[in-house]
């Protein structure tokens, strides 16, 4: 069963992702903010990363350049998803590499699972 | 005209004092001019002595450059409200996004999880739920549409793009909506090269004028898509029967929030950016739009937009600056 790990610091959307992706068979890890969800990525390694922006202690841009500057989770594939769209966003994530950018008020769960399933497939 | 000699209060109501307003300004300006003028008459009567007339020519210039320079503060001071009102739109509408996509997103987790358990009337409600959601991410993604091209930051990226693909998508899924309308779609197409313009923004421009002409259009009518390469562009034309635009309106329809009066009889719904938005992308895609209508027989909305050089026009091009 492939391992996914959420962090996102609203709990309505954390609630409703991790119980429609356990629903179609994911194990879901799930992180509150930015700090415990880069420390739970170094321990579990999971086989991908649903990031939000905004999170506190430690926001997504932050992890997301820790992720893909440590040698050992660097290749497990990042999926941001936020509500931020202006173009200084969309360019500084790309910044730190390869990752996919979804803004989640444009996409329904399903949608979601299809990308999942098309990079995980890969 | 009263209400625009009334300065004062316009002035406050955009929350500038008397020396920032600059109406108040050019008067004092006007003033001022016409002070020196008769001073200078009087004084040059008096001791026709050149020296002072220039002193108070120049003493009256430093005055009005004093002024002007006011002026100028106070159109800074203008567009940075204008500036803070599109960063509230932007901060409020990225906001709401956060409530919308957890309704939408609870609303497709309980579709899954109780699907069997759900009666038909209960299903129906969930979907009318979710349509209304969806109307309002719409109108958050208008309004910070609005708010980016306000603030000239459209994010646009223009790529190769085919027109007849992006149509024949959009038709089908508007298919189902148009069905139930009595509408039949049409779509004329010759062979066309790529456009070069970003595609969400050509989906947004396309979304907008189909979606117009669908709603429009009162009982049974037929939707004429039309794709046409006219020298260096292509041109696609979207013909309705619907209810039309009077003439009165038709020099506002490209208007921010604009709706016409008789549209308003037949439809509520609807915020009156969606042109706005098309007409913005069009332009920073270096294109053009336009229409024609009748009130009660119908319109046609058309763009153009440049033809993306083929990488062999390109050679070509290169080759003929090198000789």
């Amino acid at each position: 069963m492939k391992t996914i790990l959420f962090i996102e610091d609203e709990p309505t959307l954390q609630k409703a992702i991790s119980q429609f992706l356990e629903k179609k068979g994911y194990k879901i890890k799930s992180a509150l903010d930015g700090e415990i969800g880069l420390a739970m990525a170094k321990e579990f390694k999971p086989d991908l990363i649903l990031l939000d922006l905004i999170l506190p202690k430690k926001d997504g841009f932050e992890v997301l350049k820790e992720i893909k500057e440590n040698n050992e989770i660097k290749h497990i594939p990042v999926i941001v998803l936020t509500n931020l769209e202006e173009s200084s966003d969309i360019e500084r994530v790309l910044s730190f590499g390869t990752t996919t950018y979804l803004v989640k008020a444009n996409y329904e769960l399903e949608e979601i699972v299809k990308k999942i399933e098309q990079i995980l497939g890969s | 005209m009263l209400e625009q000699l009334n300065f004062i209060k316009q002035c406050r109501k955009y929350d500038l004092t008397l020396w920032q307003c600059p109406n108040f300004l050019i008067i004092i300006i006007g003033l001022v001019t016409i002070i020196a003028m008769l001073g200078t008459y009087a004084v040059a009567i008096e001791y026709a002595q050149p020296e002072i007339v220039a002193l108070i020519v120049i003493g009256v210039t430093a005055i009005l450059f004093i002024i002007g320079y006011l002026v100028l503060q106070s159109f800074e001071k203008l567009a940075q409200a204008n500036r803070m009102k599109s960063e509230f739109v932007s901060i409020v509408s990225h906001q709401l996004r956060t409530p919308l996509t957890s309704i939408k997103w609870t609303l497709n987790l309980m579709m899954l999880k109780e699907k069997d358990s759900l009666t038909k009337e209960q299903l129906e409600k969930l979907i009318t739920i979710k349509e209304s959601n969806q109307r309002m991410v719409n109108l958050v993604n208008d309004l910070l549409n609005i708010s980016r091209i306000e603030q000239g930051q459209l994010n646009l990226k223009p790529e190769k793009i085919s027109l007849e693909k992006t149509i024949q998508d959009l038709i089908k899924e508007y298919s189902a909506l148009a069905k139930a309308s009595n509408i039949e779609f049409s779509l004329k197409s010759e062979f066309l090269p790529l456009v070069l313009i970003d595609k969400q923004g050509i989906e947004l421009i396309l979304r907008n004028l189909i979606d117009n002409a669908v709603r429009y259009t009162k009982g049974k009518g037929l939707i004429k898509i039309k794709l046409i390469k006219k020298n260096n562009s292509v041109r696609c034309e979207i013909q309705d029967s619907g209810v039309g635009i009077p003439n009165k309106d038709k020099r506002k329809i490209f208007q921010k929030f604009f709706r016409s009066q008789n549209i308003m009889k037949y439809q509520t719904q609807g915020t009156g950016l969606g042109l706005f938005i098309a007409k913005s992308v069009i332009n920073a895609s270096k294109g053009s739009i336009g229409f024609q209508s009748q009130e009660n027989k119908g319109s046609t909305f058309w763009f153009e937009l440049p033809i993306k050089k083929t990488l062999k026009q390109k050679i070509l091009k290169h080759q003929n600056k090198k000789h």
